[in-house]
């Protein structure tokens, strides 16, 4: 027994090799990536691998689960949606070995292009659902939920917030169970779902979940506190720490760990020992939904004030990430906290948002196509280069999801061509996004000529979560030398004419502004590819510097937007604030008028 | 206890965090540690908060909650000081790191931080000069160790600094609290 400070992500990696887990899979999404980066470093009994994308993780994940091995996929939560389709079979097929999928949403958007609420994923998709409130709970419940899904032949579906991911507290770990894995065998009416089998599956599957909800019942996943007053409140992850902050001393709780299915007799139980009882919910109202519900069905009454039990209060949070404060205010006398203290001053301070690094190769991309802004319109898509959409790039207009920079300039295309609107429509997305899914978009874009640029900005690493592994490197998540995957070769494999690839070093503006301005002038698809690695993974050994005698004060280097690179108004002399980061890129020494921009080797 | 750190993505804020962290549930208390990281590592803000004490329930804090604030870096010393308690204490480093919009000509570098318009009541300035005085020692990237050692000495502990770091940069910290308070 040892106790250690372990992040939530840290301690479900820690859990899951305490519970035999031997085969993982993932695609890096932030707050979900440190788990399997944790997991591999349990590589003699653990299999852990990346996946191109969270489909293909799951899939991988539940092959091992259905040859006999405990299995594990994670994901950030919008990987959930990536993966839907594999899931929601899943949910019919169940386990050999058991299978548990995370998903870690980010209430608050730190990271993310939206705040969905997976929860719901769980009744949509036939999951059993857990879900954690802090490290220790993480190590418990994947334990727990390995144990749940051989038992009642359920996919568990581990719903984690960045908050439980990235917070770290006290764990006790233990040791690794060491199992046999169960011996595979066909099956075909469990796991070969066509109709036949299928029809079969779900009243299975339901029978399952009835029996788990039964289980949920007796488990300690779920928690009772008793209080001493009228006050109940239900809640389930962090919300459950914060509502502990906000919730006088003496409040009574509910604290769910087994979210789907909702014991049913348990929170009647809970519901007619107290006047009010809270539920709340950060994200959507999914305990609120299911409790009312319960309720409802049960008196036939109204639902929020069913007579023989307590009035039933929902405190949903739909919007934003939910702390203590937010849960005060929403109470009736609330206390407002301290917020109101922020001085006068402090609002002007200047937002420091994320930029691309110091001698990041995207930014010499950005900064070329900024020249041609009026004769193209840009689709972006997710990772680094996403941060080229501020100013004074103002990179591209729109950005969706993973693989979509290079789908949806076909259909804008079409709009634009049928509003006379002359303007090229360039995509650009990353290597491991390339990977994920824009070439799957790529193929249609070939394949029905549509009259578009598409760019690969390739730095050859996974960079925006953190520098990870893809298929275009040449070592794998557990460090093993791997076949390497040629982007260039995938793209001419669509037949595209090999004159419409043009590769090119981003930072050499002349080669970047011509490949773009031959992106605007052909008709067809053109791809340009970009070749130089992240500036976090190559560091130069030298750095610019700027010749105050030169400088003339003309700012022209700030249009590169280097955050090393600084303005002196006073002296009226461009300076390198920065020298430790500055990569010696040379984009600021190759827009200088006056040379005033040199090298030198770093101390 | 409640403690928030602040600085710009690459200063450190995270480790120094986590070595105080580490240290503090060596000597029993009950910690959480609350990192929010991502888009962050690119320049932005950090935000780290630490708490501990007996028992402790949510990992992060509130507005208003804070015993001390730990900043790397001016503007961002000011921008957390709505997090402070009336009574509160800043631990800062006046560096500057321009953000985009002040390189961009388009915003202006917060002032001093003494400035009557960012006071709350019974504020307390503690000013470490962390980074020049990890450049004097001869690594400015050790910036982070020494305002460690300094905020262990004013929380009366001491951390265990591991061996890879620099223990004369957490010495230096804590030297620099005794002898100018």
């Amino acid at each position: 027994m040892n106790k250690s400070i372990l992040s939530g992500d840290e301690s479900v990696a820690r859990g899951a090799w305490e519970a035999g887990v031997a085969i993982a899979a993932a695609y890096p999404g932030t707050p979900s990536t440190e788990i399997l980066e944790n997991l591999a470093r349990y590589k003699e009994d653990i299999y852990a691998t990346w996946a191109n994308n969270e489909k293909v993780a799951v899939e991988i994940a539940l092959g091992g689960s259905i040859g006999g091995l405990r299995a594990l996929a994670a994901m950030k939560h919008v990987g959930v949606n990536a993966a839907a389709d594999p899931i929601f079979t899943a949910g019919y097929t169940g386990v050999n070995g058991g299978l548990v999928i995370v998903s870690a949403d980010d209430p608050g958007c730190y990271s993310s292009q939206n705040e969905q609420d997976n929860r719901l994923y769980a009744r949509h998709a036939k999951l059993a659902m857990l879900e954690p409130s802090d490290s220790q709970e993480c190590l418990d419940y994947i334990k727990a939920a390995y144990e749940i899904s051989e038992k009642f032949d359920l996919v568990v579906l581990f719903r984690m917030t960045t908050r439980v991911c990235h917070s770290k507290s006290l764990v006790t770990t233990g040791e690794r169970r060491g199992a046999a894995p169960k011996l595979y065998e066909a099956k075909p009416e469990k796991y070969a779902m066509l109709p036949v089998n299928a029809k079969r599956r779900h009243i299975a599957v339901e029978e399952n979940l009835a029996a788990l909800e039964e289980f949920a019942y007796y488990s300690d996943l779920n928690r009772r506190e008793n209080g001493n007053g009228s006050v109940g409140v239900i809640c389930s992850g962090m919300a459950y720490q914060h509502c502990r902050e906000a919730f006088p001393e003496g409040t009574a709780f509910l604290k769910l760990g087994i979210t789907y299915p909702v014991s049913r007799k348990l929170v009647e139980e809970f519901v007619k020992g107290y006047g009010q009882v809270y539920v709340v919910d950060e994200g959507e109202p999914y305990l609120a939904d299911t409790v009312l519900s319960y309720a409802a069905s049960n008196v036939g009454a109204t639902h929020l004030a069913s007579p023989g039990c307590g009035e039933i209060i929902p405190l949903t949070f739909l919007q934003g990430e939910l702390d203590a404060d937010k849960i005060r205010f929403a109470l009736p006398r609330g206390n407002p906290g301290e917020a109101s203290l922020a001085p006068t001053g402090v609002s002007n301070v200047p937002a420091r948002p994320p930029v691309l690094c110091a001698g990041c190769p995207h930014r010499g991309f950005y900064y070329a196509m900024s020249k041609r802004k009026k004769e193209l319109v840009a689709v972006g898509d997710i990772g680094c280069y996403s941060l080229g959409v501020s100013a004074p790039f103002n990179g591209f207009d729109i950005a969706i999801c993973m693989g979509s920079g290079f789908s949806i300039p076909i259909g804008l295309s079409k709009a634009l061509e049928a509003q006379g609107d002359s303007r090229r429509v360039f995509g650009i997305l990353g290597d491991s996004t390339f990977f994920h899914s824009g070439f799957n978009s790529l193929v249609d874009a070939v394949h029905q000529n549509a009259n578009i640029c598409l760019v690969v900005l390739d730095n050859s690493i996974t960079a925006m979560t953190g520098h990870q592994q893809n298929a275009g490197t040449e070592r794998n998540l557990m460090g093993y030398e791997v076949p390497k995957i040629s982007i260039e070769h995938m793209i001419l494999a669509t037949g595209l004419a090999p004159e419409r690839l043009i590769r090119v070093d981003p930072l050499d503006l002349t080669s970047m502004t011509r490949a773009i301005d031959s992106g605007i002038a052909n008709s067809g698809v053109t791809v340009i590819v970009t070749q130089r690695p992240c500036a976090l993974i190559v560091r130069s050994t030298t750095r610019a510097v700027i010749d105050g005698d030169k400088c003339v004060g003309c700012r022209v280097c700030s249009r590169a937007a280097c955050p090393a690179l600084a303005f002196d108004a006073k002296q009226r002399k461009a300076y390198i604030a920065d020298p430790d980061n500055c990569n010696n890129c040379g984009l600021c020494a190759s827009l200088c008028k006056t040379n005033a921009i040199g090298t030198e080797v770093k101390q | 206890m409640n403690l928030l750190f602040t600085g710009v993505g690459g200063q450190g804020t995270i480790l120094t965090t986590k070595l105080l962290s580490n240290a503090l549930a060596e000597q029993g208390y009950d910690v959480k540690m609350s990192e929010i990281h991502g888009m962050s590592q690119r320049g932005g803000t950090v935000l780290t908060q630490l708490k501990y004490g007996g028992k402790v329930y949510a990992p992060n804090i509130c507005p208003g909650e804070a015993d001390y604030v730990i900043a790397f870096e001016k503007a961002e010393a000011i921008r957390a000081i709505p997090w402070l308690k009336p009574g509160g204490t800043v631990v800062y480093d006046d560096r500057e790191i321009l953000p985009m919009p002040v390189l961009l000509g388009k915003a202006e570098y917060p002032g001093e931080i003494s400035d009557s318009r960012y006071q709350i009541a019974d504020m307390r300035l503690i000013h470490v000069p962390a980074y020049k005085i990890a450049s004097e020692l001869g690594s400015a990237r050790d910036q982070n160790i020494v305002m460690l050692g300094a905020i262990a000495k004013l929380l009366g502990t001491e951390v265990a600094i591991p061996s890879k770091f620099n223990a004369a940069a957490y010495q230096a910290g804590g030297t620099y609290i005794e002898t100018n308070s």
